[in-house]
């Protein structure tokens, strides 16, 4: 009676086993190829029979596209884009859901439906009018053009994150604060931000990589080399040499480290914090 | 802090006036409009002003391009509406849509029990779940050039079907009528189920765990705890986020743009390449926006699912 339990028990355990390694070469063999591309010469990359490692590995693309001005200037962009609207929703939000959490005041259920259903509207139906706005505004091919677009993507979802961690902090340390004579103001910045530092550093994470995976508004708004972001640099890649599939890969790596440590250091908190968001929004 | 603070409070007001909400004077209910003030500047300007812009272009004719553009009623929409292009992007939209969302659900939810099995040890766990996640942490720009380089009809797809002997020669996925759609689709599926995932497996984790001990004591075997226990501990869960899908998934622009633009033969065009080729490649701002707010429209009805949904819970 015990044996059979236990062999259910390690039968079960196999099936379970061989399902994760069966999903895990699903989800892990494309990335795989992607790496080991980017390590052959472009000539090998069809090679066939196809080999994970070739007799030319070198990382040749990688110096490739990392001594190219041209691409050196996308991640440039990428990068000020990103920390901009990084910075710049962390403050808005902050403010918004201060008022949120702290505050009962006429049509706050309105405007607070109003931030939720932002999320729903499809950037499609945005780009035109952001197209003839930008270009009327003069900010058509600029950063701020991109950074103030962003941030309908990532207003939102800070808003709605940061209330909910604001409202988990109880309200007598900001009457603390006023009892000293503070003002909701001193409380906001003295009290509850210092401690909020871990929710902001979810928030800041998920509105940095939004912003860095960026790509219609970023073909949309943009037409110069010295303001396309690292999207964009890797659709260019594909037309304008004639297919370096060895260079298109490292570009693609390089792109995609900021996103990549970002998750890896901060992964416990991001991922409580946005499934979170995502089911209660 | 609040202990040093507490007698103070109770000192100079006597404890007749709570601090805070002491003063509601006209400055003091004035204060979180202020707070709100460069939020609400934003949505204006972000949302408001840019849909009605779009709403109006798209009863005229020839915005943008031209200077004065005169009123043209609803024929920007019956021109979409007729449009056997724009009814070709619809349909295969739905098809694509529906398709990824049923599929990310099957396998977000499949890789979630397997990940939340107690069978496993920590650390199995904890490296699965990395490599599950991975197909999500690409931006799709990346994520399209990877299956351009794997769908090639040279290419290491090919190469493996071919082995197996599954295909005779290489197949153009991306370049043939009859298969681009599902290859995109497919494309899809790898690179969002991990969204799913996540939160499936956040809500498998919420299961009370007594609910399996009491269907274990009246002697259920694993299928009838999944349909009975898990299945409708879940449905909230898989019901938001099956229409958060559905409208993120309609939204999908960059996937479709970068492997095959729509074609070939507009079999893979979808609502939105169709707008921006309307917009940005033939600069017919009108007709594009008539179709942008036909996005608007069948969004808003997903939406309204979503938002009714919330509200049942």
């Amino acid at each position: 009676m015990a044996t059979t339990v236990k062999t259910r028990r390690t039968l079960a355990k196999a099936g379970v086993l061989t399902g994760l390694v069966i999903g895990g070469l699903f989800a892990f063999l494309p990335v795989l190829w992607m790496v080991s591309t980017s390590l052959k010469s472009n000539g090998e990359v069809f090679q066939n029979p196809p080999k994970l490692v070739t007799e030319s590995f070198s990382f040749d693309a990688y110096w490739a596209i990392l001594g190219d001005g041209t691409q050196l200037r996308y991640f440039l962009n990428s990068y000020v884009v990103a920390f901009a609207v990084t910075i710049l929703t962390l403050l808005v939000a902050l403010l918004a859901g201060f008022a949120f959490s702290r505050f009962t005041f006429p049509f706050q259920k309105t405007i607070n439906a109003v931030i939720v259903s932002v999320q729903a509207v499809p950037p499609i139906t945005l780009v035109i009018p952001y197209f003839g706005l930008v270009v009327g505004l003069g900010l058509y091919n600029t950063y701020p053009g991109l950074i103030l677009t962003h941030m309908v993507f990532t207003l939102p979802y800070a808003i709605i994150m940061i209330t909910a961690y604001l409202n988990t902090l109880p309200r007598e340390l900001d009457e603390s604060v006023k009892v000293d004579g503070g003002t909701n103001w001193t409380a906001l910045w003295r009290i509850l931000v210092p401690i909020s530092v871990p929710g902001l550093i979810a928030v800041g994470v998920y509105t940095f990589m939004i912003s860095w995976n960026e790509y219609l508004f970023a073909l949309s708004l943009t037409r110069t080399d010295d303001m396309r972001t690292v999207p964009i640099g890797i659709q260019l890649l594909m037309g304008q040499h004639s297919y370096e599939w060895n260079q298109m890969m490292a570009m693609s790596i390089l792109g995609s480290v900021p996103v990549l440590l970002l998750f890896l250091l901060f992964q416990r908190r991001f991922i409580g914090g946005l499934t979170a968001g995502a089911v209660k929004a | 802090m609040t202990s040093t603070t507490a007698p103070k409070a109770a000192a100079p007001t006597g404890g007749q006036v709570t601090p805070g909400r002491a003063r509601a004077t006209l400055a003091g209910r004035l204060t979180p409009y202020g707070y709100l003030s460069p939020t609400v500047l934003l949505i204006v300007v972000l949302m408001v002003v840019p849909i009605v812009m779009v709403i109006s272009y798209s009863f005229r004719d020839n915005v943008i391009v031209e200077a004065n553009p005169v009123f043209a009623g609803f024929a920007n929409y019956t021109k979409v509406l007729t449009d056997p292009d724009f009814l070709a992007a619809l349909k295969n939209t739905a098809l694509f849509i529906s398709v990824s969302t049923v599929a990310h659900l099957v396998l977000g939810l499949a890789f979630a029990m397997m990940l939340n099995s107690p069978l496993l040890g920590g650390v199995a766990k904890a490296v699965f779940r990395i490599v599950y996640i991975l197909p999500w942490l690409f931006t799709i720009a990346v994520i399209a050039v990877i299956w351009r380089l794997l769908l090639d009809p040279s290419g290491v797809v090919n190469y493996v079907l071919r082995t197996l002997g599954l295909i005779q020669e290489g197949v153009n996925w991306l370049g043939d009528p009859d298969k681009a759609l599902w290859a995109i689709t497919f494309v899809n599926i790898w690179s969002g189920y991990p969204f799913f995932m996540i939160s499936l497996l956040a809500a498998l984790q919420g299961i009370p765990g007594n609910l399996y001990e009491a269907a274990a004591m009246d002697g259920t075997n694993w299928y009838q705890r999944f349909v009975h226990v898990t299945l409708p501990q879940l449905r909230p869960v898989i019901v938001s986020m099956a229409v958060l899908d559905l409208i993120w998934t309609s939204q999908q622009f960059a996937l479709i743009w970068m492997t095959t633009g729509g074609g070939p033969l507009n079999t893979t065009e979808m609502l939105s390449t169709y707008t921006y080729k309307q917009a940005f490649s033939e600069y017919e701002f009108a007709t594009a926006s008539a179709a942008a707010v036909i996005v608007l429209l069948l969004t808003m009805i997903l939406a309204f699912f979503y938002v009714r949904q919330q509200r049942e819970r």
